[in-house]
C-alpha cells in the first residue's frame, strides 16, 4: 500500500536509467522520411522570389502555398498571429519559409543550401529600446507595442510621488535564456487509421491539435496527439512544437507518408522561443527615513516578432511585480513590445521571474542607500494573508515567509555573516524571498481550461485518464501516488501512460504549475469518489475543476483574486569573489519554500535543486546575444549552462501550510522554485564587490565593466 | 572494413569510417539508449565507454575505434555493476526527465572503474562533462555515492 508521505521510487526511473525510455528520436516507422526547415536568414523584409532547384525523386518543398484552399496560414497559441509560413514578407532571423522532406537528412540539408532566397531588406528592431523608438518603422499597424494592461492599487501614484521626500528612479534589465532541454525539439506527423496523427515530444498535446488543425480547415478533434517520452521542457515545449507540427501537417496532407523532423542542437538554440528580455522601470517613492510610499513601474518585455502567447506572459510579470511585499500604492503598466527577434514564449516562470528579479534588486538598493540590511528593510512589507494585491484582490492563504526566512537564515548564519562581511570585502552573503501564483490566472481555470479528469477501474486495476504529460517534473508518480494513497492501494494498481488526445479528456496544459495543484486534485476527487465503489468491477468517474466561491475575477479590467494559492520562497547565496580576477566561488545556497504539502519529498528535492541552478545559471552564466537578429550563441559551447562543478551542494527546507483545495494540501511548485535564487545571487555579489548591479546576465567577464561604472 | 567489439560482440561496419559512432551505435546497430543532446562533445548524454574510458561518440569517427572495446548503456545495465547503478539511480531520485541518464550511468561507471570509493568532489568531477538540466546535479551525485556504498566488492 502507498502512503503519501512514503519515499517511494519514480515510476519512471529505471527505464529511464537504463535507456529503455522512447524518446521521440527513438521512434522508427516504415517508410518513415525526414523533414528540415528552410528558414529566413534576414530578420525583415519582403521575400522577392525563392527560387527551388530540380529536386530528386521523393524529395518535396512544401511551403504556404500548400496550404489547401480553406485552411488559415496561423498557429492558435492564444493568439493567431504567428504564421506556420512566412508568405510575403519575414519577420525575424529563422522564421519558417518552407520545409524540405525526403528520405536522407544529408540530401536534405545539401538541398537547403541550394534553395535560393532573395529579400527587400527593412531595418529590423531587436531590443526593446529600438521597438520603443520605432526603428525602421512599425511592425504592427502603427506601433511596436503587441499588447499592454495597467495594473493600479491604493491612491494615485502621481500623488503619492508628489509629496514623497525622494523618488529612487532606476531601471533593471534581464536577457534572453534558453531552455537547453537535453531533448532537442521533436515530432512525427502521420496518418494512422486515415486520422491525421502526431508522435510529439512536448507539454500539452491538445494545444498542439488545437494550434495546427485550421491550417487544413479540420476541428482539433480530427487530429490525434500522442505525447511522446519528453526529455525536458520548462516551457520551452508548451505552445514552440505548434511551430513543428504545423509545416509537418501541411507536409502531411500532400506526402502522406510519415515524416519526421528532429531539431539538431544548433537548430534548437537558434530557432527556438526564448525567455522574454526585460526591461522595468521603477520610481519609487519614500518618505525621508526611507518608508515605502508607493511605486509606480513600467514593465516592458521583448516578446519577439508575434503576439502568441505573450500577453499572458505579461498579464503574470505584472501581476507579480509588487514581489511578496505590500506596497501601500502601486501603479504597474505592462508593455509587450513587438520587435524582429525570435517570439519569446514561456519558460518556467513565465513572466514572472523578471519582475521578481527587478523588485528584490530595487529594495535591496532602496536598503543600500538607507543604510538598512535588506532583509530587515524588506521584511517590514512581507504580504499577509487578507492584505489587498496589485489587482486589488486579496492574499487568500496565509503567509509564512516570516517562518521561511527564519529556517533560511539559521542554516545559513545569515545574521551573522550580514553583520561580519564588509561591503566589498570579497565575500557576501544574499538573501530573496519570492513568490509564485499557482495555476491559470484568475477564474481561468473555470472560464478557458474547465479541466476534466477520469478515473475507470477494472476490476483491481485503476487507469487514471488525463491530458497531463510527464516531462521530467514527475507528475506520473505524483498522480499515482495521490490516486493510490487515496485508494490505500499500491502505486503499481494505478495505471497512467502518457496521453492520447482520443483516449484522455482535456485537463489543460501541463504549465502554470497547475498539474499538482488543479489535476491533483480532480484525481483526489475521483479517487475519493471511487472510494465509495471498491466493490463493483467496472466503475468510471469524471471530475471536473469548480472555482472556489467568493474569488470573483474580472478577465476585462484584471481586478480581484489572481492567484488563489501562491507558492512562497526564501533563497540565500553566498559567494567568495576573487577581486583580482572578479571570479565568483558559490560557497553556499539555502533555501526554504512554502508548496502547501509535498506530494512526494525527493522529487521536490529535485526541483528544488533544479529549479534553484537554472535561476543561478540566468544570473550568472547564461548570456544569449541577438546582434541584427541573430542569435550569437550557436551551441552548448558558447551558451553555457551550469555543470556538476560550477555550484556547490545545496541546503533546502520546506514550511507546512497546507492548501485548501489542493490535493493533500499541495500547491505549484515547478516554478516557484525558479523565481529567486537569480536575485540572491546578486544581491550577494554586490555585497561581496561593494558595485551595483542593473542587469542579468551577469557574466565573470562582465563583472569588471560593473566595478567601473 | 572497420571492426570493433560492441558490448562483448564483435561487429563490422563497411560504411564511411567518418561515420560518427553514435550513428553507427544508434541507427546501424539500433541501440538508442545512447542520446545525442549536442552533437558536439559538449553534454554528455550520448556518452559510451571505450576501452573503459568515457567519450563522447558524437564527436568519434567509427574508423578510429577499429579494434575496441565499446560498452554502451544496453551493454552495462544488465551486469551486476549496471543493475547496480540503474538501482541507486532509481533510489536516490537522481532521474527526472532521463535524457542525459544513460551518458550519467555510463559516467559514473568510468569513474567506479578506476575509483571504486569516490567522494563528493570526485563524483562532481567525474560527471562534469556530462550536462543536466533538471536536477541540480545533487541527486545524482547521490546516486553515484550510494551506487559506491551499495555495490561494495562490485568495483
Amino acid at each position: 500500500m502507498t502512503r503519501i508521505d512514503d519515499r517511494i521510487r519514480r515510476v519512471d526511473a529505471a527505464e529511464k536509467a537504463r535507456g529503455e525510455a522512447v524518446y521521440l528520436c527513438d521512434v522508427k516507422m516504415e517508410g518513415m522520411l525526414n523533414a528540415r526547415f528552410v528558414r529566413s536568414t534576414i530578420a525583415r523584409g519582403m521575400i522577392d522570389s525563392i527560387e527551388v532547384p530540380q529536386l530528386p525523386d521523393g524529395y518535396w518543398f512544401i511551403s504556404a502555398r500548400d496550404i489547401p484552399e480553406g485552411g488559415r496560414n496561423s498557429l492558435v497559441m492564444i493568439a493567431g498571429d504567428w504564421r506556420c509560413f512566412a508568405d510575403g514578407d519575414v519577420r525575424y532571423v529563422g522564421e519558417t519559409i518552407g520545409v524540405l522532406v525526403g528520405p536522407s537528412p544529408a540530401v536534405l540539408k545539401a538541398l537547403e543550401k541550394e534553395i535560393r532566397i532573395t529579400y527587400t531588406e527593412r531595418e529590423p528592431a531587436i531590443t526593446i529600446d529600438d521597438a520603443i523608438a520605432v526603428k525602421g518603422g512599425p511592425i504592427l499597424e502603427k506601433d511596436d507595442v503587441h499588447c499592454s494592461l495597467v495594473s493600479e492599487k491604493g491612491e494615485n501614484v502621481e500623488d503619492v510621488l508628489a509629496r514623497a521626500d525622494e523618488i529612487f528612479e532606476e531601471t533593471i534589465e534581464t536577457g534572453f535564456q534558453e531552455h537547453v532541454h537535453l531533448e532537442t525539439n521533436a515530432a512525427i506527423c502521420c496518418i494512422e487509421d486515415g486520422k491525421y496523427t502526431f508522435y510529439i515530444s512536448c507539454q500539452c498535446p491538445f494545444y498542439v491539435r488545437k494550434s495546427v488543425a485550421g491550417l487544413l480547415g479540420l476541428q482539433p478533434s480530427d487530429i490525434r496527439v500522442k505525447q511522446t517520452t519528453t526529455g525536458g521542457a520548462f516551457g520551452g515545449k508548451e505552445h514552440f512544437p505548434d511551430v513543428l507540427a504545423g509545416p509537418l501537417l501541411v507536409a502531411e496532407s500532400v506526402i502522406r507518408k510519415p515524416i519526421r523532423l528532429v531539431f539538431d542542437r544548433e537548430e534548437d538554440m537558434l530557432y527556438s522561443v526564448k525567455r522574454h528580455p526585460s526591461k522595468i522601470v521603477f520610481r519609487t517613492g519614500l518618505d525621508k527615513d526611507g518608508n515605502l510610499l508607493g511605486s509606480d513601474i513600467d514593465v516592458y518585455y521583448n516578446c519577439g516578432a508575434y503576439l502568441s502567447s505573450s500577453y499572458v506572459v505579461l498579464q503574470r510579470g505584472v501581476f507579480h511585480a509588487n514581489g511578496v511585499y505590500d506596497f501601500p500604492s502601486t501603479r504597474i503598466h505592462g508593455y509587450g513590445m513587438a520587435t524582429n527577434t525570435f517570439p519569446s514564449d514561456a519558460f518556467r516562470g513565465f513572466g514572472a521571474p523578471q519582475t521578481l528579479f527587478a523588485i528584490e534588486t530595487h529594495l535591496d538598493h532602496i536598503a543600500a542607500k538607507f543604510g538598512f540590511d535588506p532583509v530587515e528593510y524588506k521584511r517590514r512589507y512581507f504580504l499577509k494573508q487578507g492584505d489587498e494585491t496589485v489587482t486589488q484582490g486579496h492574499v487568500v492563504e496565509k503567509v509564512v515567509l516570516e517562518e521561511m526566512l527564519d529556517q533560511v537564515a539559521r542554516k545559513s548564519d545569515y545574521w551573522r555573516k550580514t553583520k561580519e562581511y564588509a561591503r566589498g570585502g570579497g565575500r557576501g552573503i544574499g538573501m530573496s524571498f519570492y513568490n509564485h501564483g499557482g495555476a491559470f490566472t484568475g477564474n481561468g481555470e473555470q472560464s478557458i481550461i474547465k479541466a476534466h479528469l477520469k478515473l475507470v477501474k477494472d476490476g483491481d486495476r485503476f487507469t487514471i485518464l488525463c491530458g497531463q504529460t510527464e516531462m521530467g517534473q514527475g507528475f506520473r508518480t505524483i498522480l499515482r501516488k495521490i490516486v493510490a494513497s487515496v485508494l490505500e492501494i499500491d502505486m503499481d494498481d494505478v495505471v497512467y501512460d502518457n496521453p492520447d488526445t482520443d483516449c484522455v479528456p482535456d485537463s489543460g496544459p501541463t504549465a502554470a504549475s497547475r498539474s499538482t495543484m488543479v489535476v491533483g486534485r480532480l484525481a483526489e476527487e475521483a479517487a475519493m469518489q471511487m472510494k465509495e465503489r471498491l466493490d463493483e468491477e467496472h466503475v468510471e468517474i469524471e471530475t471536473e475543476y469548480r472555482h472556489p466561491d467568493g474569488h470573483p475575477w474580472d478577465q476585462s479590467t484584471f481586478k480581484g483574486d489572481a492567484y488563489l494559492g501562491y507558492g512562497w520562497g526564501c533563497a540565500c547565496v553566498e559567494v567568495e569573489v576573487d577581486r583580482l580576477t572578479n571570479e565568483v566561488k558559490v560557497v553556499g545556497i539555502w533555501s526554504s519554500h512554502d508548496i502547501g504539502k509535498a506530494i512526494d519529498e525527493l522529487i521536490v528535492h529535485g526541483q528544488v535543486n533544479g529549479g534553484i541552478i537554472q535561476s543561478l545559471g540566468y544570473a550568472s552564466m547564461e548570456k544569449m546575444e541577438n546582434r541584427n537578429g541573430h542569435f550569437r550563441q550557436t551551441s552548448m559551447s558558447d551558451y553555457v549552462v551550469p555543470t556538476s562543478m560550477d555550484f556547490p551542494r545545496q541546503e533546502w527546507g520546506l514550511v507546512d501550510n497546507p492548501y485548501e483545495w489542493g490535493p493533500f494540501g499541495a500547491k505549484g511548485m515547478g516554478e516557484l522554485v525558479f523565481n529567486g535564487a537569480d536575485a540572491a545571487y546578486i544581491d550577494a555579489l554586490e555585497r561581496a564587490l561593494d558595485v551595483t548591479i542593473n542587469r542579468i546576465p551577469m557574466p565573470v567577464e562582465d563583472i569588471e565593466g560593473v566595478r567601473h561604472d | 572494413m572497420i571492426e570493433f567489439t560492441l558490448n562483448g560482440r564483435s561487429v563490422r561496419f563497411e560504411g564511411n569510417p567518418l561515420t560518427r559512432l553514435i550513428d553507427v551505435i544508434r541507427d546501424d546497430l539500433g541501440l538508442t539508449g545512447t542520446k545525442e543532446g549536442c552533437g558536439e562533445g559538449e553534454c554528455g548524454a550520448c556518452s559510451v565507454l571505450r576501452n573503459g574510458k568515457l567519450v563522447t561518440s558524437c564527436i568519434i569517427p567509427v574508423g578510429s575505434v577499429a579494434g575496441d572495446e565499446i560498452v554502451t548503456i544496453e551493454g552495462l545495465r544488465d551486469t551486476d555493476q549496471g543493475r547496480c547503478l540503474v538501482d541507486a539511480f532509481a533510489e536516490a531520485g537522481a532521474v527526472q526527465c532521463g535524457f542525459c541518464i544513460p551518458g550519467m550511468v555510463m559516467a559514473a561507471q568510468a569513474l567506479l572503474l578506476t575509483n571504486s570509493h569516490p567522494d563528493e568532489e570526485d563524483v562532481r568531477m567525474a560527471i562534469s562533462g556530462n550536462i543536466c538540466r533538471c536536477t541540480g546535479y545533487d541527486l545524482i551525485v547521490d546516486a553515484v555515492l550510494l551506487a559506491s556504498r551499495k555495490g561494495e566488492g562490485l568495483w
